[in-house]
């Protein structure tokens, strides 16, 4: 799924563009799709992915919605039951609880309940994890409890060309798909090609290779990782390091050709870690690969508390890449 | 019956026809609560019992093109809609041959040849589920009406009032039928609303809305030819609310602590299917013999159905994870 970025030039920009571009593609190749959520039109969207848009393609396609999480979540759901295929753009994760119903009790059941005569072909985008400041209503991971939830597929683009190719595929798709953009990202710069187009939506991807020790991760945590990788390797630790980007389902395969060869794990995760995605892979691990091991799995997980508000409290409370070098070097016994 | 006209076309025909629907609906629902204590149907099982001039007064006044969310207490509006009563069955039975393959029970039928999209069994779930429908009818600039069913207790839950904010703001064609049936499970209407006169509420969104007698389904269907015909000629929400009353328990389980007896039986004098039977009685336009035959032929469709729900079979455990994902190769866990 890589882009070949040689081929055709590339273009410098931000990971918020990369998703207004993917936005701006989806509206231009399908009249079906129309995107829909709290100030994304006059506003530009809250983290700006949006902004210009309501001026480019108007208040049909760009819809500002109230401040009411489960009726136009459900309003999405709805749509695209009816042959739309509506973008549902929700601020954060943490509001994204006040939907969690209209998701769960309706989009993810639907089509097994109706015996697959109706689905809910709707891609849900929502901002999530700490690093803002934004504290404990604001700044939690929650796309793990997402990814409990059989009959949606979640997403976590941490790449520019993820950000710019999730989106198309999973509008394709015939299923919900939610997509957490880590708010850490919308920022990021880097070079796309300049044909970047959709990618696949269903597969892991080594993003480092090595052969020492199989970092997992994805989203926010994916750079960190890839540093704390850059500092094992002045200490001849080469880690290969996972970006699931799929949450939903898992790319088992990828994992375990992985862990197979390098014996060692450490699981980076944003989630709290009791009952997390984190555990989930662990356990797949244990379940498919346990006697490649060479060492007990470790993770790196959000300390279980609230996301606080001060900046060194915040950046105690999640991953970093000391820590994930601290958890790679002790699965190696190099303390 | 045209839809596209207000007024109602009360022939004798007509009449019998609203007789039988009700009747349909009131002995099928009979034989349910029947087949549930001989444990044919088990889960949940929410009768309509005196609330059938409702479904019978407004979905018969939808085109086919229209689209209709119900809620978990659906078996009627099912039935009206044209789900035929086999599968309906079949689906209580848990059988794959019902009408969601068994999967759903008696509170999510659905059936995509009718626009039926569900019983829902989330109390004001199935409201954004409208809007949304909505939208999509609305943006394709159809003439799409969406009906969408719910209790008074449903007027409680925030996803209420986003929805019909969002119907009035947006301009949305959704018939809002609030079935008023004054308990919500066993909390009375008084003890869980600081207005009870809900049609108010929809006024507050400027909603037009009407209230009507929901056990005269003469009356019910007047106002939903209104009704309707105001959504599709103007493309804008409107609200009904049918007073109506539930003469069974709210479901299998309840032992109904929360009202006395009495103001049960005062409600059966009341009942759409007497009051309809009644008038037409003392209107000289029924005869006994008509409804023998009502009768017959309703007792006939039932054998059938449950004949066809015991011939049904179990859907094979080996299937157990289809259609969770449309595409089969999605792994579901495993």
């Amino acid at each position: 799924m890589q882009q070949e970025t040689a081929r055709s030039g590339t273009i410098e920009m931000t990971y918020r563009e990369a998703v207004r571009e993917a936005i701006r593609e989806a509206i231009k190749r399908d009249e079906r799709v129309f995107l829909m959520g709290e100030d994304v039109g006059h506003y530009g969207g809250c983290y700006a992915v949006s902004k210009g848009l309501l001026a480019e393609f108007g208040p049909e396609r760009i819809r500002d919605t109230p401040l009411s999480e489960s009726g136009f979540t459900g309003a999405g759901i709805g749509a695209a039951m009816a042959g739309l295929r509506p973008i549902v753009e929700v601020m954060t994760v943490n509001f994204s609880l006040l939907a969690l119903d209209q998701i769960l009790n309706t989009a993810a059941t639907v089509r097994h309940m109706s015996g697959n005569q109706f689905g809910a072909p709707v891609v849900i985008r929502m901002a999530t994890g700490a690093g803002r400041q934004l504290a404990a209503q604001h700044s939690h991971s929650l796309e793990g409890w997402y990814a409990h939830i059989p009959g949606i597929k979640v997403l976590a683009p941490a790449t520019l060309e993820d950000a710019r190719g999730m989106l198309w595929t999973a509008l394709q798709d015939p299923d919900p798909v939610l997509i957490f953009e880590n708010v850490m990202l919308y920022n990021m710069t880097g070079k796309l090609a300049a044909d970047a187009g959709a990618v696949d939506i269903d597969k892991a991807v080594v993003r480092r290779p090595g052969r020492d020790i199989s970092l997992i991760t994805y989203g926010g945590s994916l750079w960190k990782t890839l540093e704390a990788a850059a500092t094992l390797a002045g200490e001849n630790i080469e880690a290969e390091v996972i970006d699931l980007r799929s949450l939903r389902p898992l790319d088992d395969a990828t994992i375990m050709a992985s862990v197979a060869k390098t014996r060692r794990a450490v699981i980076i995760d944003e989630g709290w870690r009791s009952g997390s995605l984190a555990a989930e892979i662990g356990m797949r691990i244990v379940e498919q690969a346990f006697y490649e091991l060479d060492a007990p799995i470790a993770r790196v997980c959000s300390e279980e508390v609230p996301i606080p508000y001060p900046r060194h409290l915040e950046n105690a409370a999640i991953p970093q890449a000391d820590k994930i070098v601290a958890a790679a070097k002790a699965a190696l016994g190099r303390e | 019956m045209k839809a596209d006209s207000d007024k109602p076309h009360l022939t004798r025909a007509h009449a019998l026809d609203l007789l039988k629907q009700m009747i349909r609906v009131r002995r099928f629902e009979g034989k349910c609560a029947e087949l549930y204590t001989e444990e044919k149907i088990r889960g949940f099982l929410h009768l309509y019992d005196g609330e059938e001039a409702v479904a019978v007064g407004v979905i018969p006044v939808l085109e086919k093109r229209d689209r209709v969310v119900a809620t978990y207490r659906e078996h009627g509006h099912a039935l009206v809609r044209g789900v035929p009563m086999k599968p309906l069955l079949a689906e209580m039975y848990g059988k794959q041959e019902g009408c969601s393959r068994g999967r759903g029970g008696s509170m999510h039928l659905f059936d995509a040849a009718t626009n039926f999209h569900g019983g829902n069994a989330i109390v004001g779930g199935g409201l954004p589920l409208a809007i949304g429908l909505a939208l999509a009818e609305h943006m394709r600039a159809s003439d799409v009406v969406i009906a969408c069913f719910f209790g008074e207790g449903a007027v409680a839950e925030g996803e209420f009032h986003e929805s019909l904010n969002l119907a009035a703001l947006w301009g949305l064609p959704v018939l809002f039928v609030c079935e008023n049936n004054l308990y919500a499970m066993g909390t009375a209407l008084a003890l869980s609303e600081s207005e009870t006169d809900i049609g108010r509420k929809a006024a507050c969104y400027r909603i037009e809305s009407e209230t009507v007698d929901g056990m005269d389904v003469i009356a019910v269907e007047a106002a939903a030819r209104r009704a309707v015909h105001a959504v599709r000629a103007s493309g804008k929400p409107y609200f009904l609310e049918c007073r109506t009353y539930r003469l069974r328990a709210h479901s299998m389980f309840d032992a109904q602590l929360y009202r006395d007896k009495a103001e049960v039986e005062a409600w059966r004098h009341k009942e759409p299917i007497v009051r309809l039977q009644g008038w037409l009685e003392t209107n000289g336009m029924i005869h006994p013999d008509d409804l023998s035959r009502i009768e017959n032929e309703v007792a006939a469709e039932i054998a059938e159905a449950v004949a066809f729900a015991e011939a049904g079979t179990w859907e094979p455990v080996e299937q157990l994870t289809r259609f969770t994902y449309a595409n089969p190769s999605v792994p579901t866990g495993q």
